[in-house]
């Protein structure tokens, strides 16, 4: 029998959200808003045209800080990417102040754990890390970061405490620079700290939809007159869940717990670029010799992208059949593109399959529906960077 | 017209019912972006798959709400699906069936009925 499941979580923008009309479901322990009023189709183009607020408090925020300091903040920070480099494929220890970099926690087999972000905090408080992990993953997440921290470095979550919302668009510098005067200057991928009419926020220019915009955390206590605030400019309108997946795959980017799991390599989901040069050449990650051998072109699966060339959507699961109808692979995410007004997808297919233009087909409900392999992004990436 | 708690709904005219989908239904599943829908002579029993409505979010079966053939489809749904949200009950109609049985039409939920049960989900 399978444990009963624990009870839903609630962020501290609930009540928000019901009054906002929001379809509340279960989603990695919490009860969040599928869709408001609008519907998914609209939140989806309002994000694209002005500005989305999206509660993404369901997942892991958490701080990094060394146990005690040196009193030189650099050798401190040295310290903290000593202890999370071992845990990830990305390069930790060049991180300059104030910036952010997306990276990949491994197993020992070099498969992945999750997706996250890290930042260095910026100065003058610049010996910590600021980490963001997915929601579903966070227990792991934590407690794996919290055993390799001890005794150097101090652990500690904030997301019961804190909230994380995320504004997505073109009007998103506009809209968080007259809360928070001076985001603009922001890059992307890029954190500060700002403060104005008593409301703190640890602020990053950055997000999952493929839009330019900001992820704000908040302490609960501010929360509610950052939000009212910000729903009240009318740029920007509260967005769901179902228009937040739609975002993200036309950006091409892959969900953890879908298009990746611990099966599956940074290389094999096309996320070479998350694997630090200098961690390929030093062999010092986890799974070194699988992800050195695919680099050297042993992979026998990889990410591509798919328009779907008539018919239904291909979802999650669906196969994926090469011209003679032998079965190549799978579809990992995939689903009607508002922006592209046709289905797209993500899936796996052998690397001989992988070039733009190849024709393929997906099986949805016993039915072979032609598709062409295309590059991701499907709809381009409108990053600000400075 | 008449209900079933799968939220389809079937009009009989003579021997021909149309059948579709709630105004609830199609507020449930949001925009439809994709119908699938039932060849031209096919026989259905009752609880049969009769069409897929893909939202963006999901696909959703629509069951054949009693037994039939079916003699037309709204091919307008394969290139405009938003009629079934927009329209559910008139315009977003799915199939016309050669009812076999006109008594298992009557025998599904009359509209004080269903809005009835809707008061109880």
């Amino acid at each position: 029998m399978d444990q009963p499941a624990p009870p839903l979580k609630r962020t501290p923008l609930y009540a928000a959200h019901v009054a906002a009309g929001g379809r509340m479901v279960p989603f990695a322990g919490y009860e969040m808003p599928v869709q408001f009023k609008d519907g998914v189709l609209t939140e989806h183009r309002w994000t694209r045209e002005h500005a989305g607020a999206f509660d993404v408090s369901h997942m892991g925020p958490c701080f990094l800080r060394p146990a005690s300091s040196s009193g030189d903040l650099n050798a401190d920070f040295e310290v903290i990417a000593a202890i999370l480099e071992p845990l990830i494929s990305g390069d930790i220890a060049s991180l300059k102040p104030g910036q952010i970099r997306y990276t990949v926690l491994l197993n020992e087999d070099g498969g992945m754990l999750d997706d996250l972000m890290i930042a260095r905090f910026p100065e003058p408080h610049h010996n910590g890390a600021y980490i963001v992990v997915n929601g579903a993953t966070k227990e792991d997440d934590f407690q794996l970061i919290d055993k390799a921290a001890a005794p150097r470095a101090g652990f500690l979550r904030v997301d019961n405490d804190r909230a994380l919302i995320a504004v997505q668009g073109p009007d998103a510098e506009a809209v968080i620079s007259a809360i928070f005067p001076g985001v603009e200057a922001m890059s992307f991928m890029t954190l500060g700290l700002f403060s104005a009419e008593g409301v703190e926020a640890i602020v990053s220019r950055s997000g999952y939809t493929g839009e330019d915009g900001y992820e704000l955390l908040i302490r609960n206590e501010h929360v509610d007159a950052f939000y009212d605030r910000l729903l009240s400019d009318p740029r920007v309108k509260p967005i769901g869940l179902g228009a937040r997946d739609s975002l993200r795959l036309e950006a091409g980017l892959p969900l953890y717990g879908h298009d990746a799991d611990g099966s599956v390599s940074p290389i094999e989901a096309g996320l070479n670029f998350a694997v630090a040069k200098k961690r390929r050449e030093a062999g010092d990650l986890r799974g070194a010799a699988r992800i050195a051998k695919e680099l050297a072109g042993g992979l026998t699966r990889v990410r591509v992208g798919l328009r779907i060339l008539e018919g239904a959507p291909a979802r999650e699961g669906a196969e994926i059949a090469d011209l003679n109808g032998s079965i190549v692979g799978r579809v990992t995410s995939g689903g009607f593109s508002p922006s592209l007004g046709r289905p797209i997808a993500m899936g796996f297919v052998p690397p001989a399959l992988k070039a733009v233009g190849t024709r393929l087909n997906v099986i949805v409900r016993g039915k072979a529906h032609g598709a062409e392999v295309v590059a991701m992004p499907f709809v381009p990436h409108r990053y600000v960077r400075k | 017209m008449r209900f079933t708690k799968d939220h389809e709904w079937v009009a009989l005219d003579g021997d021909v019912a149309t059948v579709g989908v709630t105004a609830y239904a199609a507020e449930q599943l949001g925009d439809v972006v994709f119908v699938e829908l039932p060849e031209v002579g096919k026989t259905m029993k009752p609880g049969d798959n009769m069409a897929v409505v893909e939202s963006v979010k999901a696909a959703s079966d629509v069951y054949a709400p009693i037994a039939g053939e079916v003699t037309q489809v709204n091919e307008t749904l394969t290139a405009n699906p938003e009629t079934v949200n927009e329209s559910p009950e008139q315009l977003g109609w799915f199939a016309k069936l050669k009812v076999a049985d006109q008594t298992q039409v009557e025998a599904l939920m009359d509209r004080p009925a269903y809005e009835a049960f809707l008061a109880t989900l």
